[in-house]
């Protein structure tokens, strides 16, 4: 892990200003940024955890906590939730037993929820493994868990 | 030197200088709970608001600032009491006091203030996240073993990730910076703890009185700050 | 492309690429922007490029990806060049009959033409389509022709003429006056003249200046710059670079938030493409000046949309805002003096300079000739969004009316339902009701009415829209946000979320009304920075022109929208056939019944959550919902 961490503070030009941009390839790379990673990154750029504990608190794009594998967010935007988006994360709260912003305990799915992605005119929007559904519904979006369970 | 008035009277200052600072120092009297001398001016406990009056483009402006991280001008005129302070403040000092409610300090602005009963639901919380403890740690003691975690309600002064602190070095200056004393440190002969950041370290034993006098943690840091030695420091100030 | 190194030069790869497109070539446009990726878009361009390849026709026919031209609610959207055949709702199945029929016969698919709603007439060309007609898309208008990835496409349409116009004509100052004079204001809300910044910028001390451009579109609901980076981010590029020229900047950042991946990485590649042909980077087009650009990506987070967060972020601290005593055009990043401005700002910067500033200055409302804040001039993108029929992106002049806006441009509300309000200026903003229709939008009038135009979301409002949900989801969306610095944002506005919770849950005294007022006004009033300072303003709206809803909730438990759980009851009514569609769908067990025998159906109360299934599915009206019921 040691290298790819080094790897990736080079790629970001070993520069204290981009320790955002060094953590978000970490959590990009392994799903959620693993306390050794942190304490590579503390060493390399030589700031301190007090500082890399903040900004990894502060920031939503982070998990201290490993992830699932399929990871699936309610749009809570304005608009979404005029067209009814919290009857949605209601929904997939049952259907996955898990409060928003847990994981199962198989570590398949994590239920995270997002303040608007832009995506409006099609709300409510649910993001599942990278794929926006729009328009969506209760009804559907059960119906997208039992596809996402089935192709596992 | 420039000069400006504090509710009419006319004060002389370096530009640039804190307003509260100088207030403070003219009798004024501004209460305060994130300000501190020894470390950058916060800005976070919204508690030593001021009215400044300025002008610009020919216009005269007035704004509700904190004074505290506001630079004292040419001609400005500052107001430190008025309907509007008085009305953010008490609400502030409520807010406050609905999140710590057993905050001494606190009980005492509230009634300096006329703040009476909390018309909010009261949290446990006791700090509140001033940003003193941090501030001093990192920015005078060198340490940096706490800071800020979260965001709004959810943030909190903690060790990295709250987990019990391994940089702390049990010298002290959050206690006494702590303006809500929350952060409390217990001795016995040879160790002392700072009980919030569950932070125990051994006390350096004096080898000519017998008694504990710093950890020895702290010792170090000041060793290597300064080119010492650990054997400098074998003997405690009063028996040197 | 090598790096081009003069003018003459640009000139001419402009000219010879122009000449290397064949004017009678077929272009399929489809819209890969990201609220059509929803739709599948990327599938359907795949598609089409298959069919025509299948049917040998890649010499004659061009699959072009390209951004939003702002029509959502009929994505994915397609337009063949040159007749300008609109087809609407297209899927990735309707590749083969677009190939088949339409490109290689000429033939009109019926079903993917746009059919109008008011006088049903079958509309096929794109300009007669009059949700486009009736708006005046100079910054969207040319979405269509881009392919976002193709820097040849831009300097086909004159891409960089502006900036050359710039360099070969104007000297730093000249091109601040001719800024100025136009009258363009920041369009991320603040409504700052552009000209002014400019020049407090370029005259503060100091010998290192930057250019940001603000793309953490935060408020819920806008993607207006989403659009704007995702589609035509060389344009932003050209905007900065101009600023950077006129402010004497040498490094410039590009922060796009977190949640907009795709903008990020077309900007990014633009970068790369510009740099690449010595558009950006050391010595522009052999002119001497030199300016470079980074982008930054954000973590997520709302707050980093106020400038002095989105400076500390950059510098690799969290985006907790500072007191601006001093102001960031002074002591911005790094402490130098910084020009910050928002995506739809920039945008309009080559389009000043191309089209002049009278061109610019004849639209809008005021007169910008004396007092730079006398007037809103230009054109100002909003989304329009929520129970309107015509969701999407929608250009005007400014001083069009909301009416305008809503109705003739957006259909008008969704479902025949009643008009309740519309919400302008996202988490900063106000809502308005039918009363104020007829007010003009810009930067001035908005806010009289204690709304603002902020930086374009106006999300319409319908009867089924409870207002205290509504200002509680603000304060919700605010709360998580605020990064928790002062007391007043911090404490107040999770105590004025709890008297909002409070009240839509039917546990509110009376005495709760005042205290929120008193909050709001604290809030506003102490807070260190803008979020804090304008957070209020969606309570204190509400409070103002929907008291009586308030009311309704607290001393009758009513909620006249029938949408807050605490206070509905559903039930089965007279009308039910017992076709058992709501017991089926049900998730809770709670609805018991007989099939075929509709006086049989209930709704048991212990059991049911108010999850709304049954009286959606139900196709006969036989549930109602009734207010003024206690849980």
């Amino acid at each position: 892990m040691e290298d790819r961490v080094d790897q990736i503070i080079e790629q970001n030009g070993a520069k204290e200003s981009a320790l955002l941009a060094v953590l978000m390839d970490i959590q990009g790379e392994y799903n959620y940024l693993p306390r050794p990673a942190l304490e590579r990154v503390s060493k390399q750029l030589n700031v301190s955890m007090s500082r890399i504990s903040y900004m990894a608190t502060f920031f939503t794009a982070f998990s201290l906590t490993e992830r699932g594998k399929h990871i699936t967010t309610v749009c809570l935007g304005t608009a979404c939730h005029v067209r009814g988006a919290p009857r949605l994360v209601e929904e997939l709260e049952r259907v996955l037993d898990i409060k928003a912003g847990e994981t199962t305990a198989d570590m398949q799915f994590s239920l995270e929820t997002v303040n608007c992605v832009g995506a409006c005119a099609l709300g409510p929007l649910v993001i599942a493994d990278g794929e926006y559904q729009g328009n969506m519904t209760s009804p559907k979006v059960s119906r997208l868990i039992q596809k996402m369970r089935k192709e596992d | 030197m420039i000069e400006f008035t504090i509710d009419g009277k006319t004060v002389q200052a370096e530009r640039g200088e804190s307003l509260l600072k100088i207030a403070n120092a003219q009798g004024f009297r501004i209460p305060h709970l994130c300000y501190h001398e020894v470390v950058q001016a916060y800005g976070a406990c919204r508690l030593c608001l001021v009215e400044v009056t300025q002008t610009s483009h020919g216009r005269k402006r007035t704004k509700l600032t904190t004074s505290c991280n506001f630079p004292a001008l040419e001609g400005i005129e500052v107001v430190t009491q008025s309907e509007r302070i008085g009305r953010n403040r008490r609400m502030i000092i409520e807010l406050l006091l609905a999140r710590a409610p057993k905050a001494k300090r606190l009980q005492e602005l509230a009634a300096e203030y006329g703040v009476g009963k909390v018309r909010f639901a009261e949290s446990d919380a006791e700090c509140i996240l001033c940003g003193l403890c941090v501030q001093i740690c990192r920015d005078v003691v060198g340490v940096d073993a706490l800071g800020f975690t979260g965001r709004g309600v959810n943030k909190d002064a903690r060790p990295p990730f709250g987990e019990p602190s391994k940089e702390c070095i049990a010298c002290g200056a959050c206690v006494e910076a702590c303006p809500v004393d929350c952060i409390k440190m217990e001795e016995t002969h040879t160790m002392r703890t700072i009980v919030r950041w569950k932070r125990t370290l051994p006390m350096r034993v004096c080898e000519e009185c017998g008694y504990s006098f710093a950890p020895t943690f702290q010792l170090m840091h000041f060793a290597k700050k300064t080119g010492m030695s650990l054997d400098d420091f074998r003997v405690c100030r009063d028996c040197r | 492309m090598q790096p081009i190194r003069s003018m003459k030069e640009l000139e001419k790869t402009r000219e010879s690429l122009r000449q290397g497109r064949d004017p009678d070539r077929k272009i399929v446009s489809v819209c890969t922007g990201t609220g059509c990726k929803a739709y599948k878009c990327d599938d359907l361009v795949e598609n089409l490029r298959a069919e025509i390849t299948k049917a040998g026709l890649d010499a004659e026919i061009e699959t072009k990806a390209t951004g939003c031209p702002g029509f959502c609610e009929r994505g994915t959207l397609v337009t063949i060049y040159p007749e300008k055949i609109f087809y609407q709702r297209v899927r990735p199945e309707h590749a083969a009959d677009i190939v088949g029929r339409t490109l290689l016969k000429g033939e009109l698919i019926d079903e993917l033409l746009y059919v109008d709603d008011e006088t049903g007439k079958t509309i096929v060309h794109e300009d007669e389509i009059p949700f486009y007609k009736k708006q005046q898309q100079v910054l969207l208008g040319p979405n269509r022709s881009l392919d976002p990835t193709s820097l040849d496409d831009y300097l086909v349409l004159g891409g960089y003429g502006a900036l050359r116009k710039v360099l070969e004509e104007l000297k730093p100052d000249e091109v601040i006056d001719q800024i100025t004079r136009s009258g363009l204001r920041g369009r991320g809300g603040g409504g700052f003249p552009t000209g002014v910044k400019w020049r407090t910028c370029r005259e503060a001390p100091g010998d290192i200046r930057y250019v940001i451009c603000n793309a953490d579109e935060g408020d819920p609901g806008a993607f207006m710059d989403r659009c704007l980076l995702e589609a035509n981010p060389h344009s932003i590029l050209e905007g900065m670079i101009i600023g950077a020229y006129a402010i004497g900047a040498s490094q410039g950042f590009v922060y796009v938030r977190n949640e907009y991946p795709i903008a990020a990485a077309n900007v990014r590649l633009a970068v790369d493409k510009a740099r690449a042909s010595g558009l950006l980077g050391k010595d522009i087009l052999g002119q001497g000046f030199s300016f470079d650009v980074e982008i930054i990506r954000g973590g997520g987070a709302f707050v980093c949309g106020e400038s002095t967060a989105l400076m500390a972020s950059i510098e690799g601290y969290v985006g907790e805002p500072r007191a601006k005593h001093i102001h960031t055009v002074e002591q911005g990043l790094y402490d130098k003096p910084t020009n910050l401005n928002n995506v739809e700002t920039w945008a309009n910067v080559p389009l000043i300079i191309n089209k002049g500033v009278d061109w610019f200055t004849s639209i809008g409302t005021g007169d910008v000739s004396e007092n730079p804040w006398g007037g809103s001039k230009g054109t100002k993108i909003f989304s329009l969004v929520g129970k309107v029929k015509n969701t999407g992106l929608v250009e005007v002049p400014m001083g069009i009316t909301l009416r305008k806006i809503i109705y003739d441009i957006g259909g008008g509300v969704l479902g025949g339902k009643k008009f309740k309000g519309v919400q302008t200026g996202g988490p900063s903003g106000g809502c308005l009701p039918e009363e104020f229709l007829d007010r003009p939008v810009d930067f001035d009038e908005l806010t009289k009415a204690g709304s603002m135009m902020g930086s374009g979301g106006m999300i319409v409002l319908d009867e089924d829209t409870c207002m205290v949900d509504f200002a509680r989801y603000f304060l919700n969306f605010l709360r998580e946000e605020s990064c928790g610095k002062c007391t007043s944002c911090r404490e107040g506005l999770e105590r004025m979320y709890q008297i909002t919770d409070d009240i839509c849950e039917g546990r509110a005294g009376p005495q709760l009304l005042p205290l929120l007022d008193e909050l709001a006004e604290v809030v506003k009033d102490a807070s260190l920075c803008a979020l804090g300072q304008t957070a209020a303003y969606p309570v204190l709206s509400t409070l103002r022109y929907y008291r009586d809803e308030y009311e309704a909730h607290i001393f009758r438990h009513e909620c006249p929208a029938k949408s807050c759980k605490a206070m509905i009851r559903f039930s089965v009514n007279e009308n039910c056939n017992g076709c058992n569609l709501c017991l089926r769908n049900c998730p809770y067990e709670a609805i018991t019944g007989e099939k075929k025998k509709g006086d049989t159906y209930e709704i048991h109360q212990d059991k049911c959550t108010q999850c709304r299934i049954c009286f959606e599915s139900c196709k006969f009206d036989g549930v109602s919902i009734d207010t003024g019921v206690m849980r």
